[in-house]
């Protein structure tokens, strides 16, 4: 066993961040928020590193990388809060022509576990292909002509959101079996994305607690103040731990149970990023509660990615089952 | 990152299990917590036991009687030792996790070979005499003073919180050598034998009646130059070296036994019923205890990624710092949420009506007391803010 990234994961890591650091700098989300989270151009570079083809088979002009290697990319995406229906556009990459190499673009539905009511989609002005997953099996709708309307003000302004009226039923491409599988990889690549705005907030808010002076001194040499970064950093790395075994154990599926650790990282990075986000925007004061300050971004980003694939209620419930299997 | 297990780690976990199969059984329940000749005779013997099978000292070298385990199986040990319920090192801790470590790791040669041996066989119990009454989070401002006298130091002072010292051979003993100096370069590093002249032991009761704390009384007490670890003055760079050790892979198995803590409490919440529903039919309570079941294999994972850091840097990560804290908070609120479920039965710290309250109160107040050993969260979270993130130092008392 060897729990930890490799040297080659550490560069892919580097890699992606330098990217992102480049390309969706904080000056760029005014802009971003005008083309409501989404830019052709950038996307087609994700999709030039690997983003999507991350797990495609070489032979098929992927990557040919695992699991943990896409936590590891979810992570530094998450952290620099990079918009857009990334993790349904890698999960469709091999099953959607068009989506590992960016020209096509993927979101999705999740309509797996209870019937959500009304049906919100992300992102839909900018979908090619929405994919819907159903208890019964994997659909491929037609995102154009859908008869949907766009909510007034989405929670977070990177992610633009659509009522759906009516759904299609759409084109069934996988079966019941491949709806579960794809909803416990979605689960675990956002638990990727959650360790990222979990660590994006803990570095903003650290950031400014040494810099900004009160009482002729930074803030964060309080101790009320150096507690709630230092339980920030706790939360970063139980998320860190729950997520990359989740990709770990994807990646190794017979060492234990794979449904219990997925839901696990669902569970435990969905909660650092969102107590993450809150006690960041807390550590700002009044800054933190305006639109300047970029700390708002990961609350709202973060509760998006709580109803994505499964809440942490959800998850849990699902823990207890498997718990409750487990005494037999 | 690879959780695939080689074939001898596989090979030493099923020959580990099976043993402990056979020998965890047969070694008997554990006495009265009341009785201390019994509970040292129980630990020491079951110590004995896990060397002569070879599985003791599992991270010591072999000379020095150990197994020389690498980290995984050391990992693997732990989740073995916990799923067989086995006895855990009781009154071996401090010889075991943090006295025996530190002469290990800063000990002369003959210091080594007088301790190791016999405290990986279970002949040697050690204490702890660090804490004092004006000495708690400022461990450094400790006032036992030792007096040089020939070849002998001559100590005087009260330890308090002194774990197992009415069962102990030895203490490892923090003594000030140099009152004049700043209060971190005035400390040495002595192994204390207790049948000296001068030790006076009291017993003080935790807040569960019993427990393992005494308030040790020295005076005059006669202590061999030879006996001390380390420079004149320089233990408290001695005792950083412990407490590492002490904040690293000391509460491992405990954080595997509390999933099936977390299981025992499923069972309980079958049993207790309610308007002829059982508490497990709660969805709002499957759901805590789901999150927390989760939570726990995420700490589990992060125990596993600090060790496997370790591996490769020869350090704990920084994520190790964090272990901890996450444990403690877990813990509190898993065992809190038993006593919940125990509402009025709860009124009982014996079992009533077929449920485990002595269990739960015992694991509770265990739980309140892991925040504040081996250094309180708070001190804990002084340093990931100031070692970790980088934040401004705490205010040094004068003299620091």
């Amino acid at each position: 066993m060897d729990f930890q990234p490799t040297e080659d994961q550490k560069a892919l890591c580097e890699g992606i961040r330098s990217f992102v650091e480049g390309q969706v700098p904080n000056e760029r989300f005014p802009e971003l928020e005008k083309s409501q989270g989404f830019d052709r151009a950038l996307w087609s570079e994700l999709a030039e590193m690997g983003v999507f083809a991350l797990r495609l088979p070489e032979d098929e002009g992927g990557v040919g990388l695992g699991y943990s290697d896409a936590v590891l990319v979810f992570e530094e995406l998450g952290r620099r809060l990079v918009p857009g229906p990334l993790v349904w556009s890698h999960l469709a990459a091999g099953l959607v022509d068009g989506a590992a190499t960016g020209e096509t673009v993927v979101g999705g539905l999740d309509l797996t576990s209870p019937d959500p009511q009304p049906l919100l989609v992300e992102h839909l002005e900018s979908l090619d292909v929405l994919l819907v997953l159903r208890r019964d099996g994997v659909y491929r709708v037609d995102p154009r002509g859908l008869a949907a309307k766009p909510v007034e003000v989405p929670l977070d302004p990177l992610t633009p959101v659509h009522e759906v009226d009516s759904l299609p039923e759409g084109e069934r491409i996988g079966d019941a079996a491949a709806a579960a599988r794809l909803r416990l990889e979605g689960a675990a690549l956002v638990s990727g994305l959650q360790l990222g705005l979990a660590e994006g907030a803990l570095e903003l808010a650290n950031a400014y607690a040494k810099e900004r002076q009160q009482f002729g001194r930074p803030i964060g040499g309080f101790q009320a103040v150096k507690h709630l970064l230092a339980e920030m950093f706790i939360k970063q790395e139980a998320a860190r731990a729950g997520a990359y075994n989740a990709g770990a154990t994807l990646d190794a599926p017979e060492v234990a149970d794979v449904e219990r650790a997925v839901a696990s990282a669902k569970v435990t990075a969905g909660e650092a990023a969102i107590r993450n986000a809150r006690t960041g925007i807390q550590v700002h004061g009044g800054m933190g509660f305006t639109w300047e300050v970029m700390a708002h971004y990961f609350l709202k980003r973060a509760w998006v990615l709580e109803n994505a694939f499964g809440t942490q209620d959800e998850h849990a419930e699902r823990i207890a089952e498997i718990l409750e299997a487990s005494l037999g | 990152m690879d959780l695939r297990y080689t074939p001898e780690e596989k090979k030493f976990r099923d020959e580990l299990a099976a043993w402990l199969a056979a020998e965890v059984p047969a070694h008997g329940k554990p006495p009265s917590v009341h009785d201390w000749p019994a509970r040292r005779a129980y630990d020491t013997s079951w110590q004995r036991k896990l060397f002569d099978a070879g599985y003791a000292g599992i991270n010591w070298p072999k000379e020095y009687g150990g197994r020389d385990a690498t980290l995984v199986e050391q990992l693997i040990y732990f989740e073995e030792i916990a799923k067989a319920n086995a006895p855990y090192v009781g009154v071996n801790f401090v010889g075991l996790l943090h006295g025996g470590p530190t002469v290990m790791a800063e000990g002369t040669e003959a210091q080594k070979q007088a301790h190791i041996p016999r405290i990986i066989r279970g002949d040697e119990v050690w204490c702890q005499g660090f804490s004092e009454p004006v000495a708690g989070s400022d461990l450094a401002g400790l006032q036992t003073r030792a007096v040089r006298d020939g070849d002998h130091y001559v100590v005087s002072g009260h330890k308090i919180w002194t774990s197992f010292a009415h069962v102990a051979d030895y203490c490892e003993l923090l003594v000030r050598t140099d009152p004049e100096a700043p209060k971190h370069r005035g400390i040495t590093w002595l192994i204390m034998p207790m049948d000296l002249p001068g030790i006076d032991i009291r017993p003080l009761p935790t807040l569960e009646g019993e427990g393992e704390f005494s308030e040790v009384f020295l005076e005059n007490v006669r202590i061999p130059v030879e006996n001390r670890v380390g420079e004149e003055n320089d233990g408290w760079r001695v005792t950083n070296v412990t407490l590492r050790f002490e904040r690293g892979t000391a509460f491992a198995s405990d954080m595997i036994q509390l999933q099936a803590y977390v299981r025992n409490m499923v069972r309980a919440a079958k049993k207790i019923t309610s308007h002829g529903a059982s508490a497990w039919e709660d969805k709002a309570l499957r759901r805590e205890i789901g999150h927390l079941y989760g939570e726990l294999e995420s700490l589990w994972a992060m125990v596993k990624l600090s060790v496997c850091e370790a591996k490769a840097t020869g350090v704990p990560g920084v994520g190790a710092s964090a272990v901890k804290l996450y444990y403690t908070d877990v813990y509190q609120r898993a065992t809190e949420l038993s006593i919940r479920l125990l509402g009025r039965a709860g009124l009982s710290r014996s079992d009533v009506g077929d449920l485990s309250s002595h269990l739960f109160w015992n694991r509770h107040f265990n739980a309140i007391s892991v925040s504040i050993a081996a250094g309180t969260s708070q001190i804990q979270k002084n340093i990931i803010g100031e070692r970790i993130l980088g934040l401004p130092k705490e205010p040094k008392a004068a003299g620091a």
